[in-house]
Parts: C-alpha cells; sequence; structure tokens
C-alpha cells in the first residue's frame, strides 16, 4: 500500500510532486531549524563572548529578508500546485493502451460494489482491470460518505449519495494491490477493503466471460439487498442485468440505503440505544 | 415521563466506560464531601463559583482546560493501544466503542482543552497586560465559562448515560442523519457544542470589547503587547466564525429532531452545504486556538532573551494577515470531494499563503533570540521546541495544501500526524508555556523548573515518538480511524507510536507532581515582587496575585514594552517611592447568574438529548428567568475606598521593596 512505491502514472506523479514540494520546502526549513539551535545556544546568558543587545529590535533589511523568503517559496509552491491540481484532475482522462474501462463505483455499508457497464458484470470488494488500459471511474454512495483509494495506483476520490464523481487512473504493472475506503463511514468501515488485480489484456477478457458465467444477477432487488449493512468475506461475482442500474443510483431513482435496522431485544422505534450495543 | 431514557441506556455489559465513570463518580464525590466537611463551601461560592473577577475566571477556565486534557488523553492512549494489538484481531475495543473514544477525544481535545486553556490565558492576561480593571462586561465573562463547563459535563455525562457520536470530532452527515445514526450519541455531541459554543461566542464578544474599548492611558494600538493584538485576532474571528458553527449544528439538529432536510440524502437534502459550512467555521478555528499561542511565544521569548520583540510591526500585520486569510482557504479539508481544477488550485495557493506571515513570525521570534541573553527557563524551553516542531507541522500542512499530495495523504494518518504536530507543537506547547510563565502571577509563586523541565522533555521526546511513526504509515497508505487492520507493515509503527503515548503520559504525570510539588512548598517558591521573570509588560507592573482591582493607579503607557521602559527609567513607584494618588475604585459585584444560569442549561441540554420536553420547559424557563432576575437587579458595583486600596498598595509595595533590595543586597 505503499504510496511511494506507485504502479501508475497518475500515482508516480502524485508521488513526484509530493517528494518536490518537500524538498523545496526543506531547503528553508532545514538553515532556519539549525539558525534556531545555533541561536539560542550562542545567545545563552551564560555565554561571555556572545553580544548583548538589548534595544536591537528592527531592522529594515532583515524584514525584508524574512518576508521574502517564505513569500518566493510560496510563489514557487504555488506553481507546482497549480500545474498539478490543472494535469492530475482527477475528472481528467489518461492516455493508455488499449480501448479505456469503464467502472461505476458504489460504495455501500460495508462493501464495494464495482459495475463494468460495458462488460455487463460486477463484483463486490474485488477489483480486476486490464493492465496499461485507461481506467474511467465513475463513483457514488449507497448511504454515507465514503473515500475511493487505491494507494498504489494514486488519487482518491470521496463517494457521496446523489452525486457522481469521477476519476481517471491507470495501472502499469501486472499484480495485487489493495485498496481501501479512506473516510470513516461506521461500525464496518475497516473492513471495506478490496483487492485489486491488474491482469493482462487478455486474460482481462477471459476474466469477463468468467465471471458473466454467475449464477447471480444483479438488479435493482439483489442491489436492494446488498445495501444492507453487513461486512462481506466473499467475494461475489454478478451478471449485469441492468445497465442503467449506477445511474439509478446516482440520481436516487433507487432510493439510499437503509442504514442500521433496530433487530435486538432493544429494538422499540423509541429506543434511544442503537442496535449495536 | 423520561422520553428516551431507561435503564437501557447505562451500558451495563462494557467495563471500560462503566468502572471509568464509577471511579469519576466517586472522586468528585469524595471531593464535594471534602469541601462541605471541611467549611470549603462558602469560600469557594463567594470567591470563585459567583466571582465575575477576569483573574479568577481565567483560572477556572484554565483547571477546566487541564481536567479535561486527563480525559482526552485517555481517549488517546485508549486509541494508540487498540491499534498497537487490534492487528488481525478486534483489539479489546469493539468497534461501536472505539468509533466514540475518537469521536469525544476530539471533541473534547479541541472544544474543552484547547479552547478553554487559550480562553482562561487570555481572561488571566489581557487586562493585566492593557492595564485595566477587567473585562468589559465581567458577568458575562462568568456565564461564558460556566456554559463551556455545560458543554463539558454533558459529553461526558455520555460516557455512562446513553453513548457518545460515532461520526468523529465533525459529524459528517449523512452519517450523522438519524438514518444512520439513529442513537442519542450526536445528540450528546450537538447539545453541548450547542450551549458551550454560546459561552465561547460570548467570551470573544467580550475579549474584543475589551482589547477595543478598555486600554489603560496611552496604551495606543501599537504600544500593545503581541499577546493582546493575537488575542484581539483570535476573538474577531471567534465571533466571526462560531455563529457559523451554531448554525450548523442547529440545521442538523433540525434534521434529526424535526425531520428537516437541510443534509440528508432524501428530499435534497445538501451534504456538500455542511462541508463548506462546517470548514468555513473549521479552519477560521484552528487560527483561534493557535494566534493567542503565537501571542503566548512572542511574550516568553522576548522575555527570556531579555530584548523586545524583534520586528513588532511585522508581527501585527503578519497576525493580522493570518486573521483575515483563515477565512478563506477552507476548501482544502475536501479537494477530493470532486471540485475542479481552479478551484483546488486557488484554495491550495491561498492555503499556502498563510505561510508566509507564519514564516516571518517564526523569523521573528528567531530575530528577537540574536543579540539576547537567554534564559531556559520552562516557559522558553516550551518556546523553543514549538518553534522548531511547529515548522515541521508547517512544512508537512503546506505540503497538503498542495492538491496533488493531498490526493495521495487526505485522511491518512500523515494526516493526522500533521494536524496533532501544529496542535501539540503550536497550541499545548504555547499553552504549557503560557501556563508556567503566568503561574506566579496568579497565584504568588512560581511551579517547580526542574520537574517542568522534565514536564517538557517527555511531551518533546513523546511527541516525536507518538507522531513521526504516523507520518510514515501514512506514507503507506494507512487512513484514519480503523478499529482493526490487516497489513503487517502498518503494525510496528503504530506500536512505537503506543510507546510515544506512554511518553507524554510521564509527561503529564510530571506535570501534576510539578502542580502539587509547588503548591506544597509554596513558601519556598514565593514570589514577592510581582515580576519573577524580569517582565516587560504591564501584569508584572502589579503584585502577583494582583489585588482584585488589578491596579491601584492606571498606569500610564509611554511606549512599548510598557514595564520594561518604567523599570528602565525609574519611575515605577515602588522604586522611586512617590506615594501615587489613590481614589475610591469601582468594581462589579459578584454574580451567581453565570452558574445558575449553566445550571438551568445543563439540565435543558440534558432533557433535549433525551426528549424529555417537561424537563426541557423547565430548564428553558429557569435559564431565562435567571438573566431576567440579573437584569432587574439594582447594585452591580461596589466601591473599594481609597484608605482601603492604599492600605492594599503600600502592603503590596512594601513587600516589593523588601524582596528588592534582599536582591540588591546579596
Amino acid at each position: 500500500m505503499n504510496i511511494l512505491d506507485p504502479q501508475g502514472p497518475i500515482g508516480a506523479a502524485d508521488k513526484t510532486i509530493l517528494i518536490d514540494s518537500i524538498a523545496i520546502m526543506l531547503v528553508i526549513v532545514l538553515p532556519t531549524i539549525a539558525a534556531i539551535f545555533a541561536f539560542a545556544f550562542w545567545f545563552r546568558q551564560s555565554n561571555p563572548r556572545a553580544v548583548y543587545r538589548p534595544d536591537w529590535a528592527h531592522s529594515g533589511r532583515i524584514e525584508l529578508v524574512v518576508w521574502s523568503i517564505p513569500t518566493l517559496t510560496v510563489i514557487l509552491l504555488g506553481g507546482v500546485a497549480w500545474i498539478g491540481a490543472h494535469q492530475l484532475d482527477p475528472a481528467a482522462p489518461v492516455a493508455g493502451t488499449g480501448s479505456p474501462v469503464r467502472i461505476q463505483v458504489v460504495s455501500l455499508d460495508w462493501k464495494w460494489l464495482f459495475i463494468y457497464p460495458d462488460q455487463r458484470v460486477a463484483t463486490v470488494n474485488t477489483l480486476t482491470v486490464p493492465v496499461g488500459a485507461p481506467l474511467q471511474f465513475e463513483l457514488t454512495s449507497s448511504s454515507v460518505m465514503n473515500v475511493f483509494f487505491v494507494p498504489q495506483l494514486g488519487s482518491m476520490i470521496y463517494t457521496m449519495n446523489g452525486m457522481v464523481t469521477r476519476l481517471n487512473l491507470r495501472a502499469d504493472q501486472e499484480g495485487d494491490y489493495q485498496g481501501l475506503s479512506a473516510h470513516f463511514s461506521g461500525d464496518g468501515f475497516p473492513d471495506m477493503l478490496f483487492d485489486v488485480h491488474v491482469i493482462p489484456t487478455l486474460g482481462f477478457a477471459d476474466w469477463v466471460t468468467n465471471t458473466a458465467r454467475s449464477d447471480k444477477i444483479l438488479n435493482a432487488d439483489s442491489y436492494n439487498k446488498l445495501a444492507q449493512q453487513s461486512i462481506e468475506t466473499t467475494k461475489t461475482s454478478y451478471r449485469l442485468a441492468d445497465p442503467e442500474l449506477f445511474g439509478k443510483i446516482g440520481s436516487q431513482k433507487i432510493p439510499p440505503g437503509p442504514g442500521p435496522q433496530l433487530t435486538t431485544d432493544l429494538a422499540k422505534p423509541d429506543s434511544g440505544v442503537s442496535n449495536a450495543r | 415521563m423520561l422520553g428516551k431514557l431507561s435503564w437501557a441506556a447505562i451500558p451495563f455489559d462494557q467495563p471500560i466506560p462503566l468502572l471509568t465513570g464509577a471511579v469519576v463518580l466517586v472522586a468528585i464525590l469524595a471531593v464535594l464531601a471534602w469541601v462541605i466537611i471541611a467549611g470549603h463551601l462558602p469560600y469557594l461560592w463567594r470567591e470563585w463559583i459567583t466571582s465575575v473577577d477576569h483573574k479568577r475566571i481565567g483560572v477556572m477556565y484554565t483547571l477546566l482546560a487541564m481536567v479535561m486534557l486527563l480525559r482526552g488523553f485517555a481517549d488517546a492512549i485508549l486509541m494508540r493501544a487498540q491499534q498497537a494489538v487490534a492487528f488481525h484481531s478486534q483489539g479489546f475495543l469493539p468497534p461501536e466503542h472505539y468509533n466514540q473514544i475518537f469521536s469525544a477525544h476530539g471533541t473534547i481535545m479541541i472544544f474543552f482543552v484547547a479552547m478553554p486553556f487559550v480562553i482562561g490565558l487570555m481572561n488571566l492576561v489581557v487586562p493585566l497586560q492593557l492595564g485595566v480593571r477587567d473585562v468589559a462586561f465581567p458577568t458575562l465573562n462568568s456565564v461564558g465559562f460556566w456554559l463551556t463547563a455545560t458543554g463539558a459535563l454533558l459529553v461526558n455525562i455520555s460516557l455512562v448515560v446513553g453513548e457518545f457520536a460515532r461520526t468523529g470530532w465533525l459529524p459528517y452527515p449523512p452519517l450523522s442523519e438519524l438514518t444512520y445514526s439513529p442513537g442519542v450519541g450526536v445528540d450528546y455531541y450537538a447539545w453541548s457544542l450547542e450551549i458551550s459554543g454560546v459561552g465561547t461566542l460570548v467570551a470573544g464578544i467580550n475579549l474584543v470589547t475589551t482589547v477595543l474599548k478598555l486600554r489603560t492611558r496611552g496604551m495606543s494600538y501599537l504600544r500593545m503587547p503581541m499577546f493582546c493584538w493575537t488575542t484581539l485576532a483570535s476573538n474577531l474571528l471567534i465571533v466571526a466564525a462560531f455563529p457559523i458553527l451554531t448554525a450548523t449544528l442547529a440545521m442538523l439538529i433540525l434534521d434529526r429532531y424535526f425531520g428537516f432536510h437541510f443534509f440528508t440524502n432524501e428530499a435534497g437534502g445538501n451534504i456538500m452545504m455542511f462541508m463548506n459550512l462546517i470548514w468555513a467555521w473549521g479552519h477560521p478555528e484552528v487560527y483561534i486556538l493557535v494566534l493567542p499561542a503565537f501571542g503566548i511565544f512572542s511574550e516568553v521569548v522576548s522575555t527570556f532573551s531579555g530584548k523586545p520583540l524583534f520586528g513588532y510591526r511585522s508581527m501585527v500585520l503578519a497576525t493580522m494577515a493570518i486573521f483575515i486569510i483563515s477565512f478563506m482557504v477552507w476548501l482544502h479539508h475536501f479537494f477530493t470531494m470532486g471540485a475542479g481544477p481552479d478551484v483546488n488550485a486557488i484554495f491550495g495557493i491561498a492555503s499556502m499563503i498563510i505561510a508566509v506571515p507564519t514564516g516571518v513570525k517564526i523569523y521573528n521570534w528567531l530575530f528577537t533570540m540574536y543579540g539576547g541573553r537567554i534564559r531556559f527557563t520552562t516557559p522558553m524551553l516550551w518556546s523553543i521546541g514549538f518553534m522548531v516542531t511547529f515548522i515541521l507541522g508547517g512544512l508537512t500542512g503546506v505540503l497538503v495544501a498542495v492538491p496533488p499530495a493531498d490526493f495521495l495523504l487526505h485522511n491518512s494518518l500523515f494526516l493526522v500526524a500533521h494536524f496533532h504536530n501544529v496542535i501539540i507543537g503550536g497550541v499545548v506547547f504555547g499553552a504549557f508555556a503560557g501556563y508556567t510563565y503566568w503561574f506566579p502571577k496568579a497565584f504568588g509563586f512560581r511551579l517547580h523548573e526542574g520537574l517542568g523541565k522534565a514536564a517538557f522533555w517527555f511531551w518533546l521526546v513523546g511527541f516525536y515518538v507518538a507522531f513521526m511513526p504516523l507520518y510514515a504509515v501514512g506514507f503507506l497508505g494507512m487512513t484514519r480511524r480503523m478499529q482493526h487492520y490487516d497489513v503487517a507493515e502498518w503494525r510496528p509503527w503504530l506500536m512505537v507510536a503506543g510507546g510515544g503515548a506512554v511518553l507524554i503520559l510521564i509527561g503529564i504525570i510530571f506535570q501534576i507532581m510539578q502542580l502539587v510539588t509547588s503548591i506544597r512548598d509554596r513558601a519556598e517558591l514565593r514570589d514577592s515582587t510581582g515580576d519573577p521573570w524580569d517582565g516587560r509588560s504591564l501584569e508584572w507592573a502589579t503584585a502577583s496575585p494582583p489585588p482584585v482591582f488589578n491596579f491601584a493607579v492606571m498606569p500610564d503607557v509611554r511606549g512599548e514594552d510598557a514595564y520594561w521602559a518604567m523599570k528602565v527609567q525609574a519611575q515605577q513607584q515602588a522604586l522611586e517611592g512617590r506615594e501615587p494618588d489613590y481614589r475610591d475604585i469601582e468594581m462589579p459585584r459578584n454574580s451567581p447568574t453565570g452558574f445558575v444560569c449553566a445550571f438551568f442549561a445543563t439540565i435543558m441540554g440534558f432533557a433535549l438529548i433525551w426528549h424529555i420536553w417537561w424537563m426541557v420547559a423547565a430548564g428553558g424557563i429557569g435559564a431565562f428567568a435567571t438573566f431576567v432576575a440579573f437584569a432587574w437587579r439594582d447594585h452591580d458595583e461596589y466601591v473599594i475606598p481609597a484608605a482601603e486600596v492604599a492600605r492594599i498598595d503600600r502592603a503590596n509595595l512594601e513587600q516589593r521593596r523588601a524582596a528588592l533590595s534582599l536582591a540588591g543586597g546579596t
């Protein structure tokens, strides 16, 4: 999950900017820290060689310098931020080999649903993508906010109910990576992990064919079952019956997930104590 | 009859909160019993609970902050312990408990530790530095304090009656809406902050008015000590920002209580509106906390370097620049919510611009030390520790202001490490520096230096051991608020971080020992000069502790560093011996308004949380009636006759001269 070991161009570019920014700031931060220690040590009360200047409290030249140093640094870094924010806009398409793969992501309580509308398949907590292809994500949430984040592929993005966010990534190395939710979403939040399998382009077609053979069908009914609060340990796959499903979730034609259901002995409708107790 | 409240609200199946609650309850009852049996109650009522003296209220604010620090730290060490063990396991805290703990930790540390600590110090010191007798609205001041205490009390009641919020220190909807958080936790959060928020707003109005309208003769704006300037900026921010918090939480309350749809998923609710509103308060809040700390460091560095503050006007400019820009950067808290590149870039750059005045401040403290004669007392150690630590926190802060870097680091433990780096390294170190620096002013004796230094070193090293690993584990992709995890490479870092928390615990134990030992040895640590540090501003011109009227004769200020100038010119009455012209002094009478009002507010808040409507009405009427009764008062001031003023002042001067001649003779 190391963000300093990126496996795609977005992660690599994010990381470059991160490292460059740290380096630019260290150029002034390290000498400043050194000066703090040096001044504090030299001008200690017990040092007879240090000159005491009890009234020295102003110097136009020094003031000019101390306003200039951080200003120049911020101008430089501001340029980095401006260019970086535009080049790495999550909504901007990424180039790659082969045709782009559209993936529709829905965060549920507490699992991830990945819908491949063009391939007519869907998976839970497993994201399988071909290496090198542009990955075009559309994301929304069935209930509360979450963040879709695969640290080694780069930029994260929020999922929010009634809204659709966009993210473009690419994976350049085959392998298995891990993704997670980077925004707290309730009791099952730490289990919102998902596997990312980056496989060869040819293998991806096979994977689609195999997955499409699943005897489970994803439609509004099975989606509503999935939207109940639960932690999924099995990696279910579906045949996608309704290619418009994501649009219906994103536009709230399918109502938001239900949240906690009072099931235990405390389940009086008026009980102030939630079901977790 | 009791709304949603029933025996089911007491967590009989959870030993940790139940035992903690029982221990705390027994401790409170024991203290209360001791107070009553020893006959201290009338004294406490007369001199503290009903006091409208800004110094007393400042001390009570600070005490509240220190007690709540223990609670917030207990949460912290539970979290660090949980994450150290919860690898491939559930650890010892189930999710619903762990989630309450991190929510309570953040809420308590910001609202009931950092806020009362800085407000307490401002209350204690600012009127003294301005050379005046009290704040602008003394009774309102007392109301503000007691309402803050009400909020703190409600948060702590949630430990044993019901539950606290499980939504983080900012209750992001829709998770905090009734659909996804049906329990009373979010209601505890919301009502605690609604009530204490009023208290904070009142304190802000009071201090702004004090600085703007009540300065002694000759104390023009550009002669005010730096701490007064940062107080002004910080309280202007309170006045501008806290109503946003109150309104935002009121909207959340309307959603939860009356089925409104401000922030719900359904019926056109808009969660982005919550994000924008909460951070329009939340980002200025950071500067509300850190600006007073900057002021404290300015005072401390200047005093212990034996020099005026370098670049005073630059510092004023920097402070006011931070004050204004801090309102223009809130969006950097959600770069990853899909805003376009122009918006992200502009807010990123605006956030970086704050680093310019902040950087200037660092350099100005640096050049204040240049050419100085530096005494490494405890407050000075906190200040130097701050300068180094805060620069690192600033670096990581500017880093996450770069949108592409934030795309990797948002919500990660890197971010957690960053804001602890600036809050602990800035606000907490500042509060401790101010506490040690002004303690002799408040009580007339110093704190034990050796134990203070030990506490500093354990805090400093503990901070680095606890939070540097969190930076590292953030690079490893770990996100915040995880109750358990399965990633092996995170674990060693989290165990080290747990060790750091233990070091900080030792630091806190040293601080408690320092306070206890100092009270025990107060005779030896006595400061009879009123000026134990060779200070520069007016608070050191009066006795320690100052008389209720602060100054027998209002000081006449002729420049910056007013008291230093007096000492240099030997015009100070203590050294000169000329008898001043004593007059009658009018002081505000004590009033139980604050305490009684907060009493009813507590009842009302508790009743609102549990939907006990008759009790809501009773509490509301009680609080309103208290205000009416106060408004109908006939006498709000009493007169200290000139003879009495003269007697107190002569006694103080006597002590001072004795101490000075003793110091001169040896």
